[in-house]
């Protein structure tokens, strides 16, 4: 059973259809009661990291989920702002990430950018995978594409845990991994078919 | 690489989907829902659907339609048609869809930019203008409920006042060349280039995907919105929904985008 954490931010329903469709079994997490037998965790976010932290934090759930990434090691996917969440601190904002990923979030040089158009990263940019071993982006290939929307992103303090990176001006994390904490900075759920593809992985691990 | 997005332009009017020409005579081209499932399987970019009705006739958004378009999107979706306030546009989000769009209700009450961006965060509010050229002095003017109310607005004036306010994405549709098939409309897209690096979609006058590989080529990251070119076909005008599939699409931008 995959938990797609509803603690009042993101598009919850868009990874609810998306599962629904593929026929695997989901819930939408609002409730401490309702982590019981989840098997699989999804962090969605949209927005702000503040406001994300602090809505997670006030949400009740986090000691939970804590417990059960990094004790049980649940594996998580963090999306978006999901992802930004994993890291220590972000210069969006001031609230403290939950630091299970060694990251600090920050805000794209836009003086590297050529075309007119600086911030946010809007659109469907390619991903460079690192390793073909990661069950992660099984079945899907080198410079697929994904949809992005953001104007930070998820600098890594060590390499290995950068697991895809895309480019915007310069190489950015566009995916990351600790154990059995995986984030995305792009939004699968958006992503067509390579989504689909990603989603149905992340559930198969 | 970043790829300039191309966008369907969906426009529902009494529960329908229709064309326009200059914002006016609706042409009925098919059912909402039906197109969502085909621009979803033809895998769009991304879809700006519209209820032409809602602001005019001052009706809620239609949230069981909404519901069900998003629930067949696997792309990003923009919603705009009646949303004048932050309650309206979380319920739109709730069900599953990225982006809202406003133009009158911005227009009327700019603050209700930065209210949507603190509650769904500013790359999610989108502004539309409807833009038309003034025949004589040949500035342009915003116009809102479907082309038929002046606002007395000029579009740069207006964009220099929103953009610090927390809108992420601005629509630029020109009133003159809706339905016209004759290329987009360069001088107002020209004007507003130059005064903001936000992410902007322009709709209005594609007539061929060359046309819209004119604007790529010009400004590589942008939106190349279309309504005509996806649902109509030949000289005759026949409805069918089509769209570049992904060969056509890197070949397009290939030809056109210029690499740095």
């Amino acid at each position: 059973m995959i938990g797609i954490l509803d603690y009042g931010l993101g598009n919850i329903r868009a990874f609810a259809n998306i599962y629904k469709s593929l026929d695997i079994s989901h819930k939408i997490i609002t409730t401490n009661k309702q982590l019981v037998g989840i098997k699989k965790i999804i962090l969605p976010g949209v927005g702000a990291f503040d406001d994300a932290m602090v809505k997670f934090n006030e949400s009740g759930l986090r000691d939970n989920v804590e417990k059960m990434v990094l004790n049980e090691n649940v594996p998580i996917l963090g999306v978006c702002v999901g992802l930004q969440m994993l890291g220590h601190s972000s210069e969006e904002g001031k609230e403290k990430g939950l630091g299970w990923i060694d990251a600090n979030i920050k805000i794209f040089d836009t003086l590297n950018i050529r075309h007119s158009t600086k911030l946010p990263h809007m659109g469907w940019n390619t991903i460079e995978i690192k390793s073909n071993e990661e069950l992660l982006f099984k079945n899907l290939n080198n410079k697929d594409r994904f949809y992005f929307l953001h104007s930070y992103y998820f600098k890594c303090n060590n390499s290995d845990n950068s697991i895809a990176q895309t480019y915007y001006g310069d190489n950015f994390t566009s995916a990351a991994k600790s154990n059995n904490i995986f984030g995305v900075q792009f939004h699968p759920e958006k992503s067509l078919i390579n989504g689909e593809k990603l989603l149905y992985n992340f559930s198969q691990l | 690489m970043l790829h300039p997005r191309i966008i369907p332009n969906l426009l529902i009017h009494n529960k329908g989907l229709v064309k326009t020409v200059n914002f006016k005579s609706p042409k009925y081209v098919g059912d909402p829902l039906n197109a969502v499932k085909i621009f979803n399987e033809k895998s769009v970019d991304e879809l700006i659907i519209t209820d032409i009705d809602a602001s005019v006739k001052k009706l809620e958004p239609n949230y069981s339609l909404i519901e069900k378009l998003a629930i067949e999107s696997r792309m990003p979706l923009c919603y705009g048609g009646g949303i004048n306030n932050v309650n309206q546009a979380k319920k739109i989000f709730s069900l599953g869809v990225e982006k809202v769009a406003i133009s009158s209700a911005a227009i009327e009450n700019p603050t209700i930019i930065s209210q949507l961006a603190e509650s769904v965060g500013s790359q999610s509010v989108v502004v539309v203008l409807d833009v038309k050229k003034k025949i004589f002095s040949g500035n342009y003017e915003i116009y809102v409920h479907n082309g038929t109310k002046k606002t007395g607005l000029n579009p740069l004036k207006f964009i220099n006042k929103i953009k610090k306010m927390g809108v992420g994405e601005i629509v630029i549709n020109s009133i003159d060349y809706d339905g016209t098939m004759k290329g987009y409309d360069f001088q107002i897209i020209d004007q507003i280039r130059k005064i903001t690096s936000l992410p902007m979609t322009v709709l209005g006058g594609a007539g061929s995907l060359s046309d819209i590989g004119e604007l790529i080529k010009k400004y590589s990251i942008v939106g190349a919105g279309a309504g005509s070119i996806f649902v109509f076909k030949g000289k005759y005008r026949a409805v069918l929904i089509n769209y570049p599939n992904n060969k056509e699409k890197m070949e397009l931008i290939k030809k056109y985008m210029k690499i740095d």
